[in-house]
């Protein structure tokens, strides 16, 4: 068991989403304190990239705004080496495999175990290329949180046995973003997931209002959360703090109210 | 288990909602390939429709006016279309069709492999959207016309640099929003495999005959074989059937914008370094945080950050060699070709033909030079004119 994992323990998970320096370091530090303390069970920290391919354009506005300030992946390091001495919630950093390859693979995971960084996404790294860095997790006890699509069909038994943490489960085709309607077998897909292995699963992409998160909550382990989070940020800025915990609080409600 | 490596290079880093689209992909590229019916129908497309064999033409007055080597011209830009993007786009449609799909999407820098594309969905009779970086909407105004006249639709992209980037960027993400009636119709030997090695094979075409041609024309191989890079389809179908006749050398001429000194080039090998972008590993101009840069070059066709990874390896090895030409070379190329053979190349081929000027009159006229003229110039005309202060209207 790992950090990660003991947070589908108890409850249904929800894994907030928010992007290292957006708008700021230091705001990006309140975010996470205040998601914290209102009840996120694992919060995705995104290292910004130039070129991210995976996302939306809320999320790829965000990749702007954080590069536009200088955000670096060291002192997205030092951000959680810091808040790791005031908070205890798993942190996983979501980013692009160029950056780390230029990191330096052995680097980057030593760097994550030292820096309280409990598991790494990496959404251009499909189940084929995780060797690229699989040894390194291992090595220092990094989960690499895999993902499967609704195209993955036969790959979820694969790559759910390869899975570190969780399984990140994508609910939808194409790329992130709030979604009004989630149309995939998502049912079909944990138990496809479930027949392989018992690593907890958990389903973001689109999801953003709290009917849906409740109504996934009833099909996965837990919810995950990104472009609405990014969103508040966007609207509110250096003041989206309190926005950010009300809405975690929102949300964590109606996962639990389901349980 | 790697596939689709060159060497360290390549693979297929995309996300994971690709993946099986990918896998299909190759079992029906590899079905294909030996399949006679596909390369009959193939073959008399590019024959009947696109013009093929194109010419390999023996530039008389280049040749004496330089004053050394003996220059031969592979006359790309005469194919339909005007460039060697037809070549691959042919292929890559058949297959599409053959695999059910209805529905074409490209990136375009220049707009050649746009047009390319909405010609052979115009053809196929299928459906067809291009992206197109915004500032490239602007500079090749007249492509998107043209794309729009075959039945496609042009989506100007305004997310980052707004070029060839980020058109690729955006086609990946349409891609992985609708597969199964959608083929990716990519115009390079880059991205995921198999896209660099079946875009390699289609274009192949080039080197395979001008090898023929050559021969025939010459009675002996040239000493070098040459073509601009960017992705680098065009001149690895030209280099690829001479890869083995190690006494040939392999020329690639990339875009050293306003020079390789300064941060406005698009000379990858000469300035990048290894990463992983673009569902492939070779390299890219990036800056230490890999970060992609930003890049530059007169050639809207040239203007990106990587190159094919079947590149990076013959690069590695030593097989073939990579050279930087500014804008202001490949301009004076331009013109020069024109005057001197009365032949109007893309901006893109320059880059190559300026090299040519470099190192031909260091040659003996017994031995020869083939230049890969991968377009036609039509396009570039009135930014050629700009470029010299001249405001023509288009």
């Amino acid at each position: 068991m790992s950090r990660i994992s003991d947070a589908f323990a108890a409850n249904k998970a929800f894994v907030g989403y928010v992007m290292g320096g957006d708008p700021s370091i230091e705001n990006t530090e309140a975010f996470i304190l205040s998601m914290a303390s209102s009840g996120a069970n694992i919060i995705e920290i995104g290292i910004p990239f130039s070129d991210p391919i995976a996302e939306g354009v809320v999320i790829q506005r965000a990749n702007i705004r954080a590069l536009s300030v200088g955000t670096t992946m060291e002192m997205l390091f030092d951000m959680t080496l810091r808040l790791r001495t005031q908070i205890d919630t798993p942190f996983v950093f979501l980013t692009y495999l160029n950056p780390v390859f230029r990191y330096g693979y052995d680097a980057f995971c030593q760097k994550c175990a030292k820096s309280g960084v409990d598991g790494v996404i990496i959404p251009d790294m499909p189940y084929e290329e995780q060797g690229e860095i699989s040894g390194y997790c291992a090595k220092y006890n990094v989960d690499l949180i895999p993902l499967v699509a609704p195209t993955s069909n036969d790959r979820i038994r694969a790559i759910a046995k390869s899975a570190h943490g969780f399984l990140y489960m994508v609910s939808s085709m194409g790329v992130t973003g709030e979604r009004a309607k989630i149309t995939s077998d998502l049912a079909g897909m944990v138990a496809l997931a479930k027949s392989a292995s018992d690593i907890p699963i958990a389903v973001g992409f689109g999801v953003h209002t709290p009917v849906q998160a409740a109504e996934i909550a009833q099909i996965a382990d837990g919810v995950i959360v990104g472009s609405a989070f990014v969103s508040i940020i966007e609207k509110y800025g250096a003041n989206a703090a309190a926005y950010v915990g009300e809405y975690t609080s929102a949300m964590k409600r109606a996962i639990a109210n389901h349980l | 288990m790697k596939i689709g490596r060159f060497g360290d290079y390549g693979g297929q880093y995309v996300p994971e909602t690709l993946m099986n689209e990918l896998i299909r992909l190759n079992e029906a590229y590899e079905t294909a390939r030996q399949d006679e019916a596909f390369q009959r129908e193939l073959t008399h497309l590019l024959n009947a429709y696109a013009g093929r064999p194109s010419l390999l033409y023996k530039a008389q007055r280049l040749s004496e006016a330089l004053g050394g080597a003996t220059i031969y011209l592979k006359r790309e830009d005469l194919n339909h279309t005007g460039s060697h993007k037809i070549n691959n786009v042919l292929g890559q449609a058949l297959l599409a069709k053959r695999m059910g799909k209805t529905r074409l999407i490209a990136e375009t820098g220049a707009g050649q492999h746009g047009v390319a594309t909405a010609t052979a969905a115009a053809l196929l009779n299928m459906q067809c959207e291009v992206f197109m970086g915004k500032e490239d909407t602007e500079r090749q105004s007249l492509n998107v016309y043209r794309m729009e006249l075959m039945g496609a639709k042009v989506h100007a992209v305004t997310s980052g640099t707004m070029t060839l980037k980020d058109a690729v960027n955006e086609t990946m993400r349409e891609w992985a929003s609708r597969t199964d009636d959608t083929h990716y119709c990519l115009g390079s030997v880059m991205g995921p495999h198999p896209f660099p090695t079946m875009v390699r094979d289609f274009q192949s075409v080039i080197g395979r005959e001008a090898r023929e041609q050559i021969l025939q024309m010459e009675g002996k191989l040239p000493k070098v074989v040459m073509a601009c890079v960017g992705g680098g389809s065009n001149s690895i179908g030209m280099f690829y059937h001479f890869i083995p006749d190690s006494e040939v050398r392999l020329i690639g001429c990339e875009a050293a914008g306003l020079g390789v000194n300064t941060n406005q080039h698009a000379a990858t090998i000469t300035k990048g370094q290894v990463g992983i972008f673009h569902g492939m590993k070779s390299y890219f101009c990036q800056d230490e945080h890999g970060q992609i840069a930003p890049v530059y070059s007169i050639s809207a066709g040239l203007d990106y950050p990587g190159i094919g990874p079947e590149h990076a390896s013959l690069y590695d090895s030593g097989r073939a060699q990579y050279v930087p030409v500014t804008d202001e070379e490949a301009v004076s190329a331009f013109e020069y070709l024109s005057k001197t053979e009365g032949i109007i190349c893309a901006i893109e081929s320059a880059h190559a033909v300026a090299h040519a000027m470099a190192i031909a009159p260091q040659m003996s006229g017994d031995e020869s030079i083939i230049i890969c003229l991968s377009g036609r110039g039509d396009k570039d005309v009135a930014s050629i004119a700009r470029y010299r202060g001249r405001n023509v209207r288009e």
